[in-house]
């Protein structure tokens, strides 16, 4: 298999609102970024990737206004999925490995500001038997919230220990939303509290990814892409066992995760709650350092939170603070789909 | 810097869908106060049921009775009420195992508060006053202190006047914002001045500028005032009548590029009959009292510009 790594990274301040901003106008300066980090000009990119949903802001096309920020004219080999940028990534990173070019582009972005994300959000769910009830986005996360404690799983107080953890982490990370001490504050769904619950956030994120001595040019220490995989749960919720992830312990298995222990692991766990679910289904112990960058409860922008994980991953190997990290990201409703990478920097 | 402009955005549609021959019997029995799932090879009853396995994706048809009467596997409070939610107050989401069935069912439970329900409670079907087959058939359950009992029968997923297919309305609300370079654009076409953006790198200019140069990919800050008059490049004539436009048919719909773009930009001609329309014509923007826009573009009487002059703009 070819060697393939993440060579950049650069995301926008994640915030409430950027009603002075068009999506294009906040994500160029992201991939401005990644391609004076690695010196490229868009001529020299194989493919070029997207996500993002125009539910979110209710513009439609928007992922086509975004391409003018890559310079796409003359006619650039491009693709987007209506998904989170991980997935994205994967299509990337599936291209690469085909042989077919050696570096591509990677992006997505989000602005759930101008709509209620909330019930945007059930629009994904099954149509005939539960979109027509609007369960909203905080509503299912507390029903395998619920489902957690009454198995002794967790209760609040250690749901409020995550959310607290993640946001100090937040504190160092110039780019997070929410951070430092936050109230849990009054329930939003009970058992889940304001302070379990993800920020709504705009943003953007880009990586570039590389193969074999590409990479190393382009980078002091590439974070190598050593596995990808992505899995999905059954559709209906009451299908499932919502205490347990089985779809993301197989793409992890898949991914090779389990082959050596990670040093660390960022994980798109938009809940509280969900992190609990996460490292048990990925088998993380105490001594793995989970969300360093704060994770999706200190930005949580729809489409772009997931590669942040890989990105946030990847930049503690580029830098040198990770040696082996574990990525994931999350869609759809209570973790039913779940993408796992597994990253590596060269010996130190 | 122009003031950011903001206007409500309301997307709604009425998507109809059609059901497969599962979900069809299933819809249609909670019209007739029968709840209906589906076994699977290995004698799983499965409620709601699907079209396929979930495990093994094996076609399902085998349908069977389950109980109207189920037992709560987790909840939830939701102390605000959203809109399309049932009930109109709060309420419990819950996952109910109905008696009979290996799975859960979502819907919301009718109790006075979160003390009210726990996981385990016993609950029943309240069934909506008027029923179409729907999952809104069910106006939510109801605490109940009935023993469970695992009985089930087999049924054949037979009605009559079985429903085929439901409209399932959508609505989001959003409010919405064109960012930095629209904002400018469209307020200065209010003031009846068409300026677009230069490109720093490749020195085009854009109208209507969208903040950035699909070359060079980099911002297009430089605001460039243009036209107003300018060159029909292309054109095509309208015979289908747009819903919600009073506009006389057919009539012509242009490409336009402005004196000074380098792109150009679209509109209505109107000012001269529809078939002496042609590439080369010049034209100029109409405003009407109060627009914010161009209502049209008329001709401006100059001679036609040569097709070299426009032919990088087609």
């Amino acid at each position: 298999m070819r060697e393939v790594a993440i060579v950049a990274f650069a995301q926008s301040d994640q915030v409430r609102r950027s009603d002075e901003q068009s999506e294009v106008e906040m994500l160029m300066p992201v991939l401005h970024s990644v391609m004076e980090q690695t010196g490229l000009k868009t001529s020299d990119i194989g493919f070029t990737c997207s996500g993002s949903s125009d539910y979110l802001a209710g513009r439609a096309f928007s992922f086509t206004m975004t391409l003018d920020g890559v310079g796409a004219w003359p006619p650039i080999s491009e693709s987007h999925v209506e998904m989170d940028g991980a997935w994205a990534m994967y299509e990337a990173w599936v291209k690469i490995l085909t042989g077919e070019v050696d570096t591509a582009l990677v992006y997505s972005y989000g602005k759930s500001s101008p709509g209620s994300v909330r019930d945007v959000l059930t629009r994904q769910l099954d149509p005939y038997y539960v979109a027509p009830l609007w369960p909203d986005a905080v509503a299912l996360a507390a029903l395998q919230a619920q489902a957690l404690i009454d198995s002794g799983e967790t209760d609040e107080p250690a749901l409020a220990g995550i959310a607290a953890r993640s946001r100090e982490a937040a504190a160092d990370n110039p780019r997070a939303q929410v951070k430092g001490a936050v109230p849990q504050g009054d329930y939003v769904v009970q058992p889940l509290r304001k302070g379990d619950c993800p920020p709504i956030s705009d943003g953007a994120v880009a990586v570039v990814l590389a193969a074999g001595d590409k990479a190393r040019e382009l980078c002091a220490r590439p974070a190598w892409i050593r596995g990808m995989d992505h899995r999905i749960e059954a559709h209906s919720l009451g299908v499932r066992d919502l205490t347990d992830s089985p779809s993301a312990r197989l793409a992890a298995e898949r991914a090779g995760a389990f082959e050596r222990p990670v040093d660390t692991a960022e994980l798109h766990a938009p809940f509280t709650s969900q992190e609990v679910v996460l490292r048990k289904a990925l088998k993380l112990g105490d001594e793995v350092k989970v969300n360093p960058s704060g994770g999706p409860l200190a930005a949580n922008t729809m489409m772009a939170a997931g590669l942040l994980r890989i990105g946030e991953a990847a930049a503690r190997i580029h830098r040198g603070e990770s040696d082996r990290a574990l990525a994931h990201a999350t869609s759809g409703p209570c973790l039913q789909q779940n993408l796992v990478a597994v990253l590596e920097g060269d010996a130190q | 810097m122009p003031e950011l402009l903001k206007a409500p955005l309301v997307v709604e549609f009425p998507f109809t869908r059609s059901l497969g021959p599962v979900q069809s019997a299933f819809l249609t029995g909670l019209r007739e106060r029968t709840v209906l799932g589906v076994k699977t090879a290995d004698d799983k009853i499965l409620v709601p049921p699907v079209e396929y396995d979930p495990v093994t994706a094996d076609e399902l048809r085998d349908m069977v009775e389950v109980a109207t009467t189920g037992t709560v596997t987790t909840w939830a409070w939701n102390p605000e009420h959203r809109r399309g939610q049932p009930l109109g107050k709060p309420f419990a989401w819950v996952l109910v195992k109905l008696d009979g069935a290996d799975t859960a069912l979502l819907h919301a439970l009718d109790v006075e508060g979160p003390d009210a329900v726990r996981t385990g409670m016993r609950v029943r079907i309240r069934w909506a006053e008027e029923r179409s087959g729907a999952i809104t058939d069910i106006a939510c359950f109801e605490p109940y202190d009935g023993d469970e009992s695992s009985e089930t029968s087999p049924h054949d997923g037979q009605f009559e006047d079985a429903v085929t297919g439901i409209v399932a309305e959508a609505r989001l609300d959003y409010t919405y914002s064109p960012g930095r370079a629209q904002s400018a654009y469209i307020t200065s076409v209010a003031e009846r001045k068409m300026v677009g953006e230069r490109c720093p790198s490749c020195s085009k200019v854009y109208i209507p500028p969208r903040g950035a140069c699909p070359t060079c990919g980099v911002a297009t800050r430089e605001a460039v005032e243009v036209g107003p008059y300018g060159t029909v490049t292309t054109f095509c004539i309208v015979n289908v009548k747009a819903k919600n436009l009073d506009i006389e048919l057919p009539y012509v719909y242009a490409h336009i590029a402005l004196d000074g773009a380098d792109l150009a930009l679209h509109g209505r001609i109107a000012g001269i009959p529809y078939d002496q329309v042609r590439m080369g014509l010049r034209v100029e923007p109409v405003w009407t009292e109060g627009g914010r826009y161009p209502d049209h573009y008329r001709p401006t009487g100059e001679p036609d510009a040569d097709y070299d002059t426009y032919k990088e703009l087609v």
